[in-house]
């Protein structure tokens, strides 16, 4: 396992379950639980425990296991390097460079926080500039407020967390701008987070100059136009002490790259099988590396779907598939993870994730496939902020034995 | 008493300082900021020129060919990133082509060696990524590509080392003269030296007047650039630049030492010389000067964007030499591009120039040109790894993950002599920060480490020194009634 967040924690400890007795968990931070450390609001664990736990419960759930089920990790250790056929180079202080010849590796590194140059905001440099995620480390692990008057840039979850949590701690949140017309949070989180506080959610806005010499002073934000172009005369100026960013997850996949892994662009992750495998055979990946989850528990459930992948590969060794289906994203749907199936090892069903482009009322997820239609489910509402499932069983599948490809799309009205 | 003081912690002053130390001499340098490496010499193109573009005759044209031929030597002994992978000058007409030869022309009259004219077939094979449009480029191989903080950074490491004093946060705010010597003040000091030379960028007018030296005026003028991810780094393989017009060399495409790929910079007279801001309009030009070279790069890699500000003088030369108004008051002032490349060279003219004022200089045996190499882990074989971590654990401590830094490289950037004192100082030391994420994981841990080395808490942590404070508050500290009053 590469990572120690709840991918690598919940596969390590389903691959043990599973009967592999040679489980290693690599995790390049001083503890397990990955960012869920740092996550101490609660709304974890619903689906998965059935109660409402904190990001640090969550993971200990998991960490318990893993101590319990005597599974080894090395902890403060980065993975710097992965081959396709899965010699792992990784360093730490006491043992050096170690190198470890793995049966199958599980990617599990999370993802990071896109940062301002990526979305290059004109303005000076001043310090008070963080990652909604570095502000939320701070507070919750360190004991800093970066500032007491907040601007927030873009409605990602964390940004949306962290409103609140400024504000619990008596600071004031004065807006969170949001370029898209409708937000990329859970909608629980904006009733929870920005409602629940009178905090302002300013969609098709964005900000467009910081400014400030030595720390921020202010910054002056816009209204934009359906191309995202800010609106000559619509600016604002808002005096603050701090921006935060939450303008988007990107999965970590350095190292993938290094494993010769295919990646997809429109996740950001690995172009993967049914059962996690990606392309390089024997190297498997889940949670927040393949593609970004709004909640841990599908994260969880992911690492299951992986490990049980990967205890197959130890077992049966490499196998072509002889049945492949490619999946794929059709119209109004952004991407669909798996992006193949190997249909001659389904068992019972298998579960797609995929997001939508836009947010839709009252319309219907159409699965289809080469040989004709599988099935429809109507939706209230989509929107690219809310991930959707779908399981595909395997009756379905055999109901067009010479199936190829599955596209999925949405249809209006 | 001090023999020399020098005033300004760029290129330039850090050049002068280290060349100095050579001798046995009083020596120091007063910088306003609370490092070495933060005005110009920070924010700049990066390229070691070749030399065929300044005016024959002029000091640019000597110095920046000299220059260029000291890097090698320097950056062996300094431990500079460095890589002389050349430069073209592309033409996108006849026309340019034209204006291509003139400056093969120039660079042989400069005394440029290794220059050649090539036709498209060989621009192509060269830089499979260009513009079809492009038809023919002049391809000067001495050219190269640096670590600008580097460069900077451990020319006044190494002045350090042999001797030099180093004053920070001293914005020097009159000078007065006297029969034999000055004093220099600063608001915490005064300062008294024999002579003092004036390497303070943006500011050199202003220092320039405050002792009453043949006046001249600097202007500035901004360029912005971008930077993007190192999976961009192979678009281009050596600097290219498009035809020179009057305001500067044009926007350039080019791989950065570290294997980044950089895009700019714009040329615009601005009013404002703290100027530090990109603009929307600046970019934006940029961006569309780049795609006449190449449309190879993809936006989405941008990893940041900067602006750096040039100190244009009126005298459209650089202005070096001892005042005839102000004996022993000597400038190094109106450091334009190319000042990075023609540092070394400055400095061995202004030792030239204090020497001939009539300063006793003898050398010093003990002068140590070399500074101790720096442990770049990620640069290091897997058996160099294992050793240096062997030697000292911190060094297979990973912080930042894009870069692959070391806690080793953080803890040695701080110790050493000229050491890091704020995150940005990290760095540029270090290059811990500069990645992909910009620093979103690692700051927490950079900021932990500067407050353990330095004994300080993390409240005290600045970006850049000042007012710089990265976190304000402590976690509850405004909910308590007298939160208000901490500010
Ligand atoms: C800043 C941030 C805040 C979040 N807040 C919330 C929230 O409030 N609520 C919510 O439901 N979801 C939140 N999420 C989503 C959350 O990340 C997922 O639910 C879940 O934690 C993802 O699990 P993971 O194991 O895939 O990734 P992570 O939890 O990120 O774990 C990945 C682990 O891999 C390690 N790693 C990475 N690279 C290497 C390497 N080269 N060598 C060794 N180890 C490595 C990392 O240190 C990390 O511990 C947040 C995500 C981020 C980035
Ligand atoms: C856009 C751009 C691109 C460039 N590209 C290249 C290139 O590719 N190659 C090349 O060779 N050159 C290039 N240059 C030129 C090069 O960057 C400069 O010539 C060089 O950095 C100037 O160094 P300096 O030390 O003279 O000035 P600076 O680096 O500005 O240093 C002056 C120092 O003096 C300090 N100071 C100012 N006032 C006071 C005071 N009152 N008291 C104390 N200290 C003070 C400042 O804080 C500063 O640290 C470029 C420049 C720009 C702007």
């Amino acid at each position: 396992m590469i990572g120690g967040g709840p991918a690598g924690l919940g596969a390590a400890v389903e691959a043990k379950k599973l009967g592999i007795d040679d489980v290693l968990i690599l995790e390049r931070d001083r503890e397990l639980g990955g960012i869920l450390n740092q996550c101490i609001h609660n709304g974890f664990g619903l689906q998965e425990f059935n109660e409402e736990l904190t990001g640090p419960e969550y993971a200990d759930r998991f960490i318990k296991q893993v101590k319990e089920l005597g599974i080894e990790y090395k902890l403060d250790t980065m993975v710097l390097d992965i081959t396709p056929d899965r010699k792992i180079t990784a360093v730490n202080s006491h043992d050096g460079l170690i190198e470890i010849e793995a049966g199958a590796v599980i990617l599990a590194m999370g993802c990071r926080e896109r940062p301002r140059g990526a979305i290059n905001i004109p303005g000076s440099r001043p310090a008070g500039i963080f990652t909604a995620g570095t502000a939320q480390r701070f507070a919750n692990m360190e004991g800093y407020l970066p500032g007491k008057e907040v601007v927030i840039l873009g409605s990602g979850d964390i940004g949306l967390i962290m409103a609140r949590r400024f504000t619990l701690e008596g600071a004031k949140v004065k807006a969170v701008c949001e370029i898209m017309p409708y937000s990329s949070g859970l909608k629980r989180n904006i009733v929870q987070c920005l409602d629940d506080f009178g905090i302002p959610l300013l969609l098709r806005h964005t900000v467009v100059r910081i400014h400030g010499k030595d720390r921020v002073e202010g910054v002056t934000i816009a209204e934009v136009d359906d191309k995202k172009e800010p609106i000559p005369g619509t600016e604002k100026y808002i005096p603050c002490d701090t921006l935060l960013l939450s303008v988007g997850l990107i999965p970590e996949n350095e190292l993938s790259k290094k494993a010769g892994v295919i990646l997809d662009k429109n996740t950001g992750g690995a172009y993967v099988w049914d059962d996690r495998e990606t392309t390089t055979p024997g190297i498997f990946a889940c949670g927040n590396v393949l593609q970004v989850h709004d909640l841990v528990d599908n994260v969880t459930d992911e690492s299951r779907i992986a490990a049980q992948g990967a205890v197959r590969f130890l077992k049966e060794g490499e196998k072509t598939e002889p049945q492949p289906i490619n999946i794929n994203p059709g119209d109004g749907v952004r991407y669909v993870v798996p992006q193949r199936v190997k249909k001659s090892r389904v068992e019972g069903a298998f579960k797609m994730f995929l997001r939508v482009t836009d947010v839709y009322e009252n319309a219907k997820l159409v699965v289809d496939s080469d040989k004709g239609r599988l099935f429809a489910i109507n939706k209230r509402r989509l929107s690219p902020g809310e991930m959707e499932y779908i399981n595909v069983t395997q009756r379905l599948l055999n109901r067009f034995p010479d199936i190829r490809e599955i596209t999925i799309k949405v249809e209006r009205g | 008493m001090y023999d020399v003081l020098i005033i300004g912690g760029g290129v330039t002053g850090s050049a002068i300082a280290r060349e100095m130390s050579r001798y046995k001499l009083n020596i120091c340098l007063l910088e306003k900021e609370e490092d070495v490496c933060t005005g110009t010499s920070k924010a700049n193109s990066a390229i070691i020129h070749a030399g065929y573009d300044p005016e024959p005759g002029t000091l640019k044209a000597r110095l920046n060919v000299r220059g260029n031929a000291m890097f090698d030597e320097l950056c062996e002994n300094l431990d500079i990133p460095f890589k002389r992978n050349g430069s073209l000058v592309v033409a996108f007409s006849e026309e340019e082509m034209k204006k291509v030869r003139d400056l093969y022309d120039r660079g042989i009259k400069n005394g440029v060696p290794d220059m050649e004219i090539i036709d498209r077939e060989r621009l192509k094979k060269l830089e499979p990524n260009i513009s079809d449009d492009a038809i023919g480029a002049l391809y000067a191989r001495t050219a190269g590509v640096i670590c600008p903080f580097t460069l900077t950074i451990a020319m006044a490491e190494n002045a350090a080392m042999n001797g030099v004093e180093f004053f920070f946060n001293s914005p020097v705010t009159g000078i007065d003269k006297h029969e034999r010597y000055f004093t220099v003040h600063t608001p915490d000091n005064v300062f008294e030296a024999r002579y003092v030379i004036n390497a303070a960028g943006l500011y050199a007018d202003e220092i320039n007047n405050m002792v009453g030296g043949e006046p001249f005026k600097i202007r500035p003028r901004k360029g912005e650039y971008l930077i993007l991810d190192k999976v961009e780094g192979d678009v281009a393989h050596t600097v290219i630049f498009q035809v020179p017009t009057k305001m500067g060399k044009g926007i350039l495409v080019t791989p950065t030492v570290h294997g980044n790929l950089m895009l700019g910079p714009t040329a615009e007279d601005i009013e404002d010389k703290e100027f530090r801001e990109t603009t929307p309009e600046g970019i934006q030009k940029a961006i569309e000067g780049a795609m006449k070279t190449t449309r190879a790069f993809n936006l989405r890699n941008v990893i940041t964007t900067f602006t750096g500000v040039r100190p244009v003088p009126d005298t459209e030369d650089f202005i070096i030499g001892e005042s005839k108004l102000v004996p022993g008051f000597i400038n190094a002032s109106g450091i334009e591009s190319p000042g990075l490349t023609s540092a070394p060279a400055i400095a061995e003219m202004v030792v030239d120039i204090v020497k001939e004022a009539g300063l006793h200089m003898e050398e010093k045996p003990d002068f140590n040109p070399k500074r101790r190499p720096v442990i770049r882990f990620n640069e290091l074989t897997d058996e160099e790894k294992k050793e240096v971590i062997k030697q000292n654990p911190a060094y297979g401590h990973v912080i930042c993950r894009c870069e692959t830094i070391t806690e080793g490289e953080i803890i040695d950037a701080i110790r050493r002599p000229v050491g890091a004192r704020s995150l940005d100082g990290i760095k540029r030391r270090t290059r811990a920060q500069t990645g992909r994420c910009q620093a979103g994981f690692c700051t927490p841990r950079v900021a932990e480490i500067l407050a353990r080395e330095l004994n300080m808490t993390l409240s005290d942590v600045t970006k850049f020194g000042g007012n710089s404070k990265l976190l304000l508050y402590r976690v509850k500290e405004l909910l308590k009634e007298d939160g208000e009053k901490n500010v």
